[in-house]
């Protein structure tokens, strides 16, 4: 179960990066953010994004033109 | 992960097209952990000036600017007018503005922020702003055209920050 839940439906690269940053920046170790996002770019970016920063990307499922996001904060 | 943490852009046009990528690729460097420097020299200036509302784009003399209509129906939206129309014709008063009205729409379409949008979250983030205070001479710009929060400074102060980088972009 998510802790926290940003809905960026609608919004173009790069907002669901910079809004999942800035409220993971409230967020303690290990709690997890789900993210919904209709822009298909972020299907890769959030897998560098995570990469890059060590964050868990725990799941990730297409829910019609959606992309649900699961991550756990390092 | 490389060792350098450091990441630095020279933007260097000012139209509204292309005041874009350094913004999207500055917020979002620091977005994945990196320390962000934007140089703005010569048009770049642009992007620093307290007034963005003037950044337009020029379909004249270029001729690869897709031009699709953000309104009307499906098969109208289709059509590249970029392709269609001499490119000459763009220098009738009011075309340019208009155009710019057109890719202004296009991008609240397509989810895009707005210039001031991205540039706002820029400074919130983080990112470092240098202002090229040659070029701010001139082109006869002031201190006070500009935000606050930057730096005014030289080519050797962004070389300096771009030595510890292993990421460097020229936009």
């Amino acid at each position: 179960m998510a802790h926290q839940t940003l809905d960026m439906c609608g919004y173009a690269c790069p907002m669901p990066i910079l809004k999942t940053k800035q409220a993971l920046a409230s967020m303690k170790s290990k709690e997890v953010i789900e993210v919904i996002c209709t822009d298909q770019g972020s299907k890769k970016d959030f897998i560098a994004f995570c990469n890059q920063l060590g964050h868990k990307l725990i799941s990730q499922r297409d829910e019609g033109n959606k992309i649900i996001f699961n991550i756990e904060k390092n | 992960m490389s060792e350098s943490n450091e990441m630095t852009l020279i933007a260097s046009k000012g139209t509204l097209d292309w005041a874009y990528p350094p913004f999207i690729l500055a917020s979002t460097g620091i977005a994945m952990g990196k320390h962000v420097t934007v140089f703005c020299t010569f048009y770049g200036l642009n992007l620093l000036l307290k007034d963005l509302s003037h950044l337009r784009i020029s379909p004249q003399g270029n001729p690869d600017m897709p031009m699709k209509m953000p309104f009307g129906p499906k098969w109208f939206q289709s059509i590249d007018f970029g392709q269609k129309i001499p490119n000459f014709l763009w220098s009738i008063p009011g075309l340019e503005l208009f155009a710019t009205k057109m890719m202004k729409k296009t991008f609240k379409n397509n989810g895009m922020a707005s210039i001031e949008e991205l540039r706002k979250i820029c400074i919130e983030m983080g990112v470092k702003f240098i202002a090229c205070e040659m070029t701010m001479g001139m082109f006869g710009f002031s201190r006070e055209d500009f935000i606050e929060g930057i730096e005014f400074a030289g080519a050797a102060t962004y070389l300096d920050v771009a030595h510890k980088s292993n990421q460097d972009l020229f936009i």
